[in-house]
């Protein structure tokens, strides 16, 4: 199926800005969604509110468009009701962890499976540029005018922690990377977590002074590196990519099939 | 009927049993006093039955999850209390705006804040009614002793279904803790009313938010036939958000149409010598118990005493209420807060300085004497 028969284009133009990075991400969610060869109908896409959360309007699965930062607890609805569909869960990252922090590390500990992807362009976009958990010391946002002195989240680090079975890196430059980590987390059977740096020219670009949207990429691609490379052993300020946790730990809704086998067998 | 359909339970084990009855197969919820026990015995009793059960971080996520399960197909619900309540209104109102079937019970205790976790209460009334932000309509239903738990809280799955809507249940900590006699119907006694599905064919455009001629949305299980996007933005027929005025204007005038159109058909209510009665009392939950005792010990005397008890809080009844009260010379709200469902009766009737309030507000359960004393004030006697 080519990737346009995944987009509703009935719905299009989209609302992004030009050089959004969300774009990008959509594409290779669709991509990753094609190569896998699933129906559309099998996939759930469930998103909270924000630039990048409206990304599920425009793809032609069955949508949930949800509440600012509510995303994965909606999704924890559908997904515990009908554990045979894949729930994927597009989030910004105010919206997955300042008003959704809370759902994202019990998600991640329940290890339920869908995939939630982490859209990281450490500002808020939709509300016009405000400092996000993940905007980091020292940038500037509109109600950061002087400096922000909030620190930020380690995504990878925060959803090790809180139990995440699958948790990867990547960034809108490394497109072919994203599409197959992304392939990889929809398959993982548990909470799987991956982090796109994605890029908001319009604020974050824009207030400190970034560039332009190539400017934005080519600085992912100047500042990244594969996970171990030996880049990373020269320069420890790079940040790396790729897959940092693949476990296989028992999944929630299976975990709760024997839940109710036990219930049953106390009944008869 | 044999005798395993006779419980002597709790209220919330009356809903429980209920909500499996009307064909509940998904929970999710948080604990808190005093609803506490409707959570505990879903979680052992869902998956007896191959429902599920999930204890949520939060009221927030519960109500977000309930929708979820419900657009899957499912009939849901959750159950809080005043404080997981205002968590709720968020969720309530998404519920309200995408038209999702579920129903939310609040066992009222006392409040603000946390106020009076184990002590009764009903001061959320208003809270029911306008928690969600902007113009919308509601359902609020009540129940007085456990069998009309029982029926109510079928009601409530049958509205939600029949209205796409969310429906409250408004107990409050008496009912919800006092233990009781219950029969549970058998499978069939009480109608149950089934999610309403599209006849739409595979391939052929559905849309999901175009009302019948009837007022009502066939469904499509989300994992189904067919797709389509579900927001709690304004949106058009098919889900998609929209700020053309005249789709914003047909959408919420749908919203509240729907329930306001069926006021008649949405309420429910019982009455007790009314016909001729010069005093009416006007009640609901727990406190028409007290009331009910007053009215029969006074009638038992010869007194024109009679009881209305309100068991559809929201949409509020006016015309039963104006036609019922039309030739009393006294009507006393009996409600355990300073006037809420008072304030409605006062807007239905003729004479409102005909209308008084029999209220406790201090956490204790409101009992015959306190109505006693105000109906003495009434008559002229003192207290
Ligand atoms: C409860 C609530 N609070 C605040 C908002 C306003 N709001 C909408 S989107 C947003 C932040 C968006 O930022 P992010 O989640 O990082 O996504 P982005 O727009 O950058 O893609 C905020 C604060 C809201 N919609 N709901
Ligand atoms: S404001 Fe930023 S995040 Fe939002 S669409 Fe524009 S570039 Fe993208």
């Amino acid at each position: 199926m080519a990737i346009k028969d995944y987009l509703r284009q009935k719905f299009f133009p989209h609302m992004w800005c030009p050089g959004c990075g969300h774009g990008i991400v959509l594409n290779s969610m669709l991509r990753a969604v094609e190569e896998l060869g699933f129906s559309k109908n099998e996939i759930v896409m469930v998103s909270g509110i924000g630039c990048s959360s409206r990304i599920s309007g425009y793809v032609d699965f069955h949508s949930l468009h949800t509440l600012h930062g509510r995303a994965l607890a909606f999704a924890t609805g559908v997904k515990m009701s009908q554990p045979e569909l894949n729930v994927i869960v597009p989030m910004g990252d105010g919206d997955a962890l300042a008003i959704g922090g809370n759902h994202f590390i019990h998600a991640a500990r329940r290890n339920i499976a869908m995939t939630a992807v982490v859209m990281n362009n450490r500002i808020y976009g939709m509300t016009g540029g405000q400092y996000s958990p993940l905007s980091g010391y020292g940038a500037i946002a509109t109600t950061a005018p002087y400096t922000n002195i909030d620190h930020d989240f380690d995504i990878v680090e925060l959803s090790k922690a809180a139990g995440a079975t699958y948790v990867a890196r990547t960034t809108t430059y490394h497109a072919q990377q994203m599409t197959k980590i992304l392939k990889e987390a929809i398959l993982h059977d548990g909470f799987s977590v991956v982090e796109v740096l994605t890029q908001c020219p319009t604020y974050f670009g824009r207030k400190n002074k970034l560039g332009s949207a190539a400017d934005m990429m080519e600085y992912y691609k100047k500042n990244t590196t594969p996970i171990g490379s030996k880049a990373k052993a020269e320069n420890p300020d790079l940040l790396e990519r790729g897959v940092f946790v693949r476990k296989d730990l028992p999944e929630y809704c299976s975990e709760y099939d024997k839940v109710i086998e036990t219930a049953m067998k106390g009944r008869s | 009927m044999t005798d395993g359909n006779i419980k002597f339970v709790q209220g919330n084990e009356a809903c429980v049993e209920a909500a499996l009855y009307a064909g509940l197969d998904f929970f999710a919820g948080y604990p808190i006093t005093p609803s506490t026990e409707v959570a505990e015995h879903m979680s052992y009793r869902l998956p007896q039955i191959g429902g599920k059960f999930i204890q949520m971080e939060d009221e927030i996520s519960s109500i977000c999850a309930i929708i979820g399960a419900s657009l899957t197909g499912h009939k849901v619900m959750t159950a809080t209390s005043g404080p997981g309540f205002s968590l709720m209104q968020e969720g309530l109102g998404y519920a309200i705006m995408a038209e999702i079937p579920c129903v939310i019970v609040n066992v009222m205790r006392g409040g603000p804040s946390t106020g009076l976790p184990t002590a009764p209460s009903q001061g959320d009334v208003y809270q029911a009614r306008w928690g969600a932000h902007g113009d919308h309509a509601i359902i609020a239903l009540t129940a007085s002793n456990h069998q009309d738990v029982f029926s109510i809280t079928v009601d409530a799955f049958n509205m939600a279904e029949t209205y796409r809507t969310p429906v409250i249940l408004l107990f409050d900590e008496v009912i919800g803790h006092m233990r009781e006699r219950l029969t549970i119907p058998e499978p069939g006694e009480i109608p149950v009313v089934g999610r309403l599905r599209t006849s739409v064919k595979a391939g052929i455009d559905y849309h999901p938010y175009l009302p019948r001629e009837d007022g009502r949305l066939p469904m499509s299980d989300f994992g189904g036939q067919h797709r389509y996007n579900v927001t709690g933005l304004v949106h058009d027929m098919w889900g998609f958000p929209s700020n053309n005025p005249s789709v914003v204007h047909g959408l919420l005038r749908h919203l509240v149409d729907k329930i306001k159109n069926n006021v008649d058909t949405i309420t429910r209510y019982k009455e007790y010598y009314l016909e001729d009665a010069r005093t009416i009392l006007i009640s609901y939950g727990s406190s028409a118990r007290s009331a009910l005792h007053i009215v029969e010990n006074r009638r038992a005397r010869g007194e024109r005493l009679g009881l209305l008890e309100l068991q559809t809080i929201w949409p509020f009844p006016y015309g039963l209420v104006e036609e019922k009260c039309e030739k009393a010379r006294h009507i006393v709200v009996v409600e355990m807060n300073m006037g809420q469902v008072l304030r409605a009766v006062k807007r239905a009737v003729h004479h409102p300085e005909r209308v008084v309030l029999a209220n406790r507000i201090d956490g204790v359960f409101i009992t015959p004497t306190d109505i006693k004393n105000i109906l003495r004030l009434i008559q002229g006697k003192g207290v």
